[in-house]
């Protein structure tokens, strides 16, 4: 095997987070639009002929991870039947010897990756906007044009992300960290310190966005320390700061979106 | 354009030989540094470079002097210099340009026909070769094109395989005395692979290897049933020659289906092996396998690496490879005989070596239903790109990939011309994976520095007689290190992912570095 996997430059936690939102535990795989389509046929192709590139899971590889709600070249599934039937060029091959069914079951099983469970969310979204206005949300995120981008952008994040993930993410952020988020602090030469969310490195650089939204660009050799907090992140967790009761608001307020994105 | 004109004036007047580059001049390619003729500068697989302008006290002070747009993106290339002319490839397309000013003297294309289908890899070209007149290009849909080196005239082109079986040619052809060899690609399509070689002048067939030896032949009974016909075995990267023993030596790639080996049970010779093989014949000398009955995908797709050295009291003609594997190997390359091998690089799978240098299989390192998680990942701990030995420091330098992979076993099906593996794999997240420039005593194996990388790499590294070693990385980096001593001395953002093989040459005599960094390649010097 000799194909070069294709470069995300990681953009994060930041943009990572809605760009690149990964399957979690618990996620339950619904398809609806292609009721005919068999996701399990779907799968055993997609196992065969893709995840050399997209990964046996389609998280991605030296393939675009495809587990993630907007596809750049497939805005709809009739665009996904056509790249899966005639490809990419240059890079990505054309199933051109597949049936229409079974680029049909393909396109299911590829649009399955990332469909959000669509749960019932209790709660009352209109105290949720109450809430996520008094706790300082809006410090940190932005929805619908307000806020500081700081952490996650949360316009649309409901059909990026479920309710339960929701749930989690704001109770305890640690717990459901994207997949590429990284929370760093650094201290320079001159001894000042500075803490920040990844949002690019290479070899010899790293930028980070600290929590005013703005970007710092270092050269590494340059710092005394770079510490990769991994698994850790600026944000509060809520479980001891809001009742149950919000938080459930909250998830509601914020779900209430879903499907207008 | 009268600086172009000089800059033709000056390739003229400055090589009598202009326009032929006759074997002898790549054989004895260290009497003139200023050039780079073949795959890896030397026939000995070497990449390295005799300069010495540039150096550990002056890298710092370098400088883009021009930047050469391809029409493809991800260019792999590894340039030719002859005589101030540079020769780039990409797919189905050729180009000489001015190595003074990188302006486009001649462009050579076809089409790539519409039922051309990639199976398991991009749409790349690795590189060209020259001799005496010629200049020799392959291509996707598998065919081995010869051009006027001084017009890029199509003169020849010769079917090497038929693309819709799933051969391809993304291989850099090697020249040797009179015959261009090279190799295909097509390792997940389940080809049976071979190693050709064709008659310089006329473009006939001289020999072929194949890789999997058919009914009758040694080796055959190494692979079950018919499972031989779709073994895979691919080519694709170019090898290197050794003009006394006049013996080729090639890498050959996975067995097919790639994870899933239950329908080929044996060791599936001569995948994964190196083979040395007769220049005049193809016929085969000897061959040792790395990776018996593979079944992460381990092609020993290497340009080997040729040097000698005195091993336990005794002058030993060798031949070195970092293994996709995650071992390094020395072996005799007269008789193939193993020397020694130990990893270079964190490994799960194999208990170590044997004394003939066969692994020692570790429990659970076999692709499963459920998934396995094993390191290295199925690129391996090092792949395609090439690696560098410096007859300075005798230290073999090779881009890293420590990264671990979980490896997935599924059914597989042969249909012609379509992707056969039999599985697949989930590499594991980014913050579980790096990169290394690692430096390797050559005659051990040993780790003489490391040079961490933010990323697994893609790119190949150069040593020069200034004392440097490039690379670059996957993040854009192209980037200087002390070769004694892997400290970083200089780096350039060059804004695209970097998975090529880097080159030096000189024009007016000032000494150049050369990368291509996605679709851009970029000249540096002072």
């Amino acid at each position: 095997m000799q194909r070069k996997k294709l470069t995300v430059l990681a953009l994060g936690g930041v943009l990572g987070s809605g760009l690149l939102t990964a399957a979690w535990p618990g996620q339950t795989p619904v398809a609806k639009k292609s009721a005919r389509a068999d996701t399990v046929a779907g799968k055993r192709l997609f196992e065969r002929h893709c995840a050399l590139c997209h990964g046996i899971d389609g998280k991605g590889g030296r393939g675009p991870a495809l587990n993630r709600a907007k596809l750049p070249h497939a805005p709809d599934d009739t665009a996904l039947k056509s790249v899966i039937a005639d490809g990419i060029p240059p890079n990505m091959p054309g199933g051109w010897y597949l049936s229409d069914g079974d680029v049909a079951n393909l396109a299911a099983f590829v649009r399955s990756l990332s469909k959000i469970a669509s749960d019932s969310v209790p709660g009352d979204a209109a105290r949720g906007a109450a809430v996520y206005a008094k706790s300082g949300c809006s410090a940190c995120h932005i929805r619908d044009g307000a806020g500081v981008g700081y952490g996650p952008d949360l316009t649309g994040i409901a059909d990026r992300r479920s309710a339960e993930f929701l749930l989690k993410a704001i109770r305890k952020p640690a717990s459901v960290l994207p997949e590429d988020f990284l929370f760093v602090k650094v201290t320079t030469a001159s001894g000042d310190t500075m803490d920040g969310i990844r949002a690019n490195e290479d070899t010899f650089t790293i930028q980070i966005k600290d929590s005013g939204g703005r970007y710092h660009s270092l050269r590494k050799e340059e710092l005394k320390e770079l510490r990769k907090l991994r698994g850790e992140s600026p944000m509060p967790a809520f479980e001891g700061i809001l009742s149950a009761a919000d938080i459930q608001d909250l998830v509601a307020y914020l779900t209430s979106q879903r499907g207008k994105q | 354009m009268r600086v172009f004109f000089a800059a033709l004036l000056c390739a003229i007047l400055s090589a009598v030989t202009f326009g032929q580059v006759p074997f002898e001049r790549i054989v004895n390619a260290d009497n003139e540094p200023g050039n780079w003729l073949t795959y890896s500068r030397d026939l000995l697989g070497h990449r390295y470079s005799p300069l010495n302008e540039i150096t550990a006290e002056n890298v710092a002070n370098l400088k883009v002097k021009w930047a050469f747009q391809f029409p493809n993106d991800r260019s792999e290339v590894s340039p030719l210099v002859v005589d101030a002319v540079m020769y780039v490839t990409g797919p189905h397309w050729a180009a000489a340009l001015d190595a003074h000013t990188g302006r486009r003297l001649w462009t050579w294309n076809r089409p790539i026909p519409q039922d051309y289908h990639n199976i398991g890899f991009g749409q790349v070209n690795r590189g060209p070769a020259v001799l005496d007149d010629k200049l020799y290009v392959t291509t996707l849909d598998c065919y081995l094109v010869a051009l006027d080196l001084k017009s890029g005239a199509e003169l020849w082109s010769t079917k090497v395989g038929d693309y819709k079986l799933g051969y391809s040619m993304t291989v850099a052809p090697l020249a040797i005395a009179g015959k261009i060899v090279v190799g295909v690609s097509g390792g997940e399509a389940g080809i049976r692979g071979f190693v050709d070689a064709y008659d310089a002048k006329t473009g006939k067939q001289a020999w072929r290897f194949w890789t999997i030896p058919g009914p009758g032949e040694p080796g055959h009974e190494t692979w079950a049933g018919e499972s031989w016909k779709t073994g895979g075995g691919p080519t694709w990267v170019t090898g290197v020659y050794d003009p006394e023993l006049k013996l080729v030596y090639w890498g050959v790639g996975n067995p097919g289906p790639d994870w899933n080996g239950d329908a080929r049970k044996g060791d599936d010779l001569y995948s994964c092996s190196f083979v040395a093989l007769d220049a005049e014949t193809g016929k085969l000398r000897w061959h040792f396998q790395f990776t018996p009955h593979d079944t992460h995908d381990w092609d020993a797709a290497h340009t080997p690496v040729l040097f000698d050295a005195k091993m336990d009291g005794r002058d030993r003609k060798l031949i070195a490879s970092a293994n996709r594997n995650a071992f390094y190997y020395l072996l005799d390359r007269e008789t193939g005989e193993f020397l020694a091998g130990r990893p270079y690089a964190k490994q799960t799978w194999a208990n170590g070596l044997d004394a003939k240098g066969r692994p020692i299989m570790a429990p659970d390192s076999e692709p499963t239903e459920k998934g396995a998680l094993i390191w290295p990942n199925l690129n391996g701990a090092t792949v395609w790109f090439s690696p560098s030995y410096s007859p300075q420091t005798e230290l073999f330098y090779v881009a890293v990939r420590e990264i671990g992979s979980v490896y997935f076993k599924r059914d597989s099906e042969y249909k012609p011309g379509t992707f056969y593996g039999g599985g697949g794999e989930d590499e594991l997240p980014p913050d579980d994976a790096w990169g290394e420039i690692r430096a390797l005593e050559a005659k051990t194996g040993d780790t003489k520095w490391n040079f961490k990388l933010h990323s697994p790499p893609w790119a190949g590294v150069l040593s020069t007689a200034g004392g440097l070693v490039f690379s670059g990385s996957d993040e854009g980096n192209f980037y200087a290190l002390d070769a004694r001593t892997g400290k970083p001395l200089w780096d350039f953002q060059t804004g695209g992912a970097i998975g090529a093989n880097p080159i030096s040459f000189t024009v007016d005599g000032q000494q150049r570095v050369a990368i291509s960094a996605d679709r851009v390649l970029y000249v540096f010097g002072f």
